[in-house]
């Protein structure tokens, strides 16, 4: 597929192509044959033994992402020695790439301790009669908070996470699709239609837009004070993303860092581990705002177009500026169709959102939910099929008050009388 | 055909400024007749490229913007729908064989055959980009094909790979001389790989000093060197600062251009803060650099 060019001259240089293409893949770039091949017919074209030329040459045809570029020019200096003189790549100044440790490792071992930890024969159960155990089981793990969970506990947490249902709430895209009644007129159709009748209009066809399902992103905290729940969530966000496709995740604490391809791994347990390999900072400080600002700049462009709903989660500690959190709260809910923030602790007996970034962050969120048991999960995915398409409207946590200046909070009581609703915003 | 060299000399010649990583992007997507795919910032001038392509070939820019929406109908080709009708209704009424009750019929067949001619094909840029009538190769520019949806991405394949067009009551349609195909992307969503696959791929960076010294000197010759130096130096500091969107070239020009027809000698702060406007699109940026900000990077040693 050379084409004729002069290419692959000299085997050394042939087989250097392949092992390089090999090795650009075994680094996660989307190298084909393709692309190969390009590069081999690239080489007709330029000198293959000034190092510069090599170098643009394999740049300009097998790198097809921005973020490869630091890679791709490790792995080139290591092949072929350098990219040789000229100006620095744009990679120079792009994020450098983040140490690789092995966090699976700690994060196995802490949550080995922790586990421990709860199974402590000490805080064994009341005794209950055999039957009304089993009954009542169920029933009380739906309220049971993850944080006081023993590992088995969590563990039918896990598995009953797997029967949630949820369905992402609609919006019309731009695209048309026929329909029966309403729409503008299907021209197309209809003159197919009236050539078969020879020139008669017999009925009118029409479209209308398409129904989407809009795409949801994630900002989770997994910081220290986050650490309960932070597994127990990402189980959670696995089986979020293996339904709902437009699914992007982020986990952040002091770093911010991109989640979603690992979570679409379909084995969960393959699936976390990988993600905690790629997260530097597990159980960690905060700096909500300094990881908004981060996502801002690097992906909110790209993932919150097409109406999205943001899910942020975490408790709300910032150690950073509570008032830079604001402003990047600001800008986020700028940019998003609507913002759910869930909040374990808003759960717990006597929460009251006081830390200052979690009041700072209030008035720009649309929905403010707890997620600390089973029945808070359920409450969220409904919530999720749910949300209206006109942006900001309904149960406005605090963005519709805070316009009003008045910071209207309506945080659930979680001790409610039983039967009635408990994180009703609606009211 | 253009060596390297000279290829970069003659983009110049026409005020656009390349590195050599893109002179070989360039370079290669002609040789090897492989759409470019730019993705960078907006502003950078990944659309100036495709025109001053068309401005060096000497040939046609054919140009589709792209938004969330657009199907085939606009993109490539559609019938000419009131066209149609009336010459059914007219074939009808020229005691062409009503076929009304016998759908499917030889003459049912005919009338259908007689409708999808050339003649009733509306071209759009596509299909134009490939139209064997042309004389020459144009450039096909499909700017911002992040703002269409997926399903026009899996379209775009046959077209990049092949440089045909399918038309089912027709036929296939293949380009006699392939286009010069540009693709740009602002990154407001990520691009299929298949399609990447297909082009050769080119991150523009904003320019370096040197290069926007030297767009500046070609695109606004009436600026004095000094205050050109200023001008562009000020800019580069600014890309440095954490703001919604930094300014591009195109940008740096019309501050530039600005500052020339003011007639300033000296750039100060508050000739800067008079004109941050041009520079800066968001009232929140302008806010942020406003004042202590401008006056620090003014300050700062070149």
């Amino acid at each position: 597929m050379t084409g004729g060019s002069p290419a692959g001259r000299g085997d050394g240089l042939g087989h250097d192509i392949v092992g390089f293409a090999r090795a650009l893949r075994g680094a996660g770039l989307p190298v084909g044959v393709e692309q190969t091949e390009a590069f081999a017919q690239a080489l007709g074209w330029v000198d293959p033994l000034v190092r510069r030329e090599l170098y643009l040459a394999a740049r300009a045809t097998l790198v097809s992402r921005r973020e490869d570029l630091a890679v791709f020019d490790e792995l080139f200096a290591r092949f072929f020695g350098g990219p040789g003189p000229g100006r620095p790549s744009a990679a120079a100044h792009a994020t450098p790439l983040a140490p690789r440790h092995d966090r699976s490792e700690f994060f196995r071992t802490a949550l080995v301790a922790y586990m421990a930890e709860r199974v402590d024969p000490s805080a064994r159960e009341v005794e209950v009669p055999e039957d009304r155990k089993a009954a009542s089981g169920a029933e009380l793990l739906q309220r049971k908070d993850f944080g006081d969970c023993t590992a088995a506990e969590l563990d039918a947490i896990a598995r009953a996470m797997r029967e949630l249902r949820f369905e992402m709430t609609l919006r019309y895209s731009r695209r048309l699709i026929r329909a029966r009644r309403k729409g503008r007129l299907d021209l197309p159709r209809i003159v197919r239609d009236a050539a078969r009748r020879g020139g008669t209009v017999a009925a009118l066809a029409r479209r209308c837009r398409k129904l989407r399902r809009r795409p949801l992103v994630v900002l989770a905290d997994i910081s220290g004070s986050m650490e309960l729940y932070s597994r127990i969530l990402l189980q959670f966000l696995h089986g979020v993303t293996q339904r709902h496709a437009r699914t992007e995740t982020f986990v952040f604490g002091t770093r911010l860092t991109r989640i979603t391809s690992q979570l679409q791994i379909r084995n969960v347990d393959a699936a976390l581990d990988h993600a905690s390999r790629e997260i530097v900072d597990f159980a960690g400080g905060t700096r909500i705002g300094d990881c908004l600002r981060a996502f801002d700049r690097q992906y909110a462009r790209r993932v919150l177009g097409r109406g999205a709903v943001v899910l942020v989660i975490s408790d709300g500690w910032e150690t950073g500026d509570p008032a830079r959190l604001g402003a990047e709260m600001r800008r986020l809910a700028e940019r998003a169709h609507r913002i759910v923030w869930l909040n374990p602790l808003l759960g717990r007996a006597g929460y009251e959102p006081h830390a200052r970034g979690m009041a700072a962050a209030l008035a720009h969120v649309d929905d403010f939910l707890p997620i600390n048991d089973l029945r808070s999960l359920h409450e969220l995915a409904a919530r999720l099929g749910q949300i209206p398409r006109r942006k900001g409207q309904g149960s406005g946590a605090g963005r519709a008050s805070a316009r009003r200046n008045t910071p209207a909070l309506r945080a659930p009581c979680p001790h409610a009388p039983p039967g009635a609703p408990r994180s009703s915003h609606e009211a | 055909m253009l060596s390297r060299e000279a290829l970069t000399q003659q983009l110049a010649a026409r005020g656009y400024i390349v590195d050599d990583a893109l002179a070989m992007s360039v370079f290669l997507a002609l040789r090897m007749q492989r759409p470019l795919f730019l993705e960078g910032a907006p502003g950078v001038g990944k659309t100036l490229l495709a025109r001053v392509l068309a401005e060096l070939f000497d040939t046609r820019l054919i140009r589709l913007q792209c938004y969330e929406g657009l199907d085939i109908s606009q993109a490539a080709y559609e019938w000419n729908y009131p066209r149609q009708l009336l010459a059914l209704q007219a074939h009808a009424r020229a005691g062409g064989a009503a076929p009304s009750e016998r759908p499917g019929t030889a003459a049912g067949l005919e009338a259908t055959d007689e409708l999808y001619r050339e003649a009733f094909l509306l071209k759009r840029p596509l299909l134009q980009a490939i139209d064997a009538a042309a004389e020459r190769a144009p450039v096909l520019l499909i700017d911002e094909i992040d703002r269409a949806d997926e399903e026009f991405e899996s379209f775009l394949l046959e077209l990049l790979g092949d440089f045909q067009i399918t038309i089912p009551e027709l036929g296939t349609l293949t380009a006699k001389h392939r286009p010069i195909v540009v693709l740009t992307s602002n990154r407001t969503r990520d691009v299929h790989d298949a399609l990447k696959r297909r082009c050769l791929y080119h991150w523009i960076d904003y320019p370096t000093l040197a290069t926007e010294l030297e767009i500046v000197r070609r695109k606004v010759p009436g600026l004095a060197e000094h205050l050109r130096r200023r001008v562009v130096a000020f800019v580069q500091r600014l890309r440095r600062e954490e703001l919604t969107k930094l300014p591009g070239v195109a940008e740096t020009v019309d501050w530039a251009e600005a500052i020339s027809h003011i007639g300033a000698a000296v750039l100060d702060p508050p000739t800067v803060d008079a004109t941050l406007g041009l520079l800066l699109k968001y009232h929140d940026d302008i806010e942020r650099v406003r004042g202590p900000v401008v006056a620090q990077l003014l300050a700062e040693p070149a």
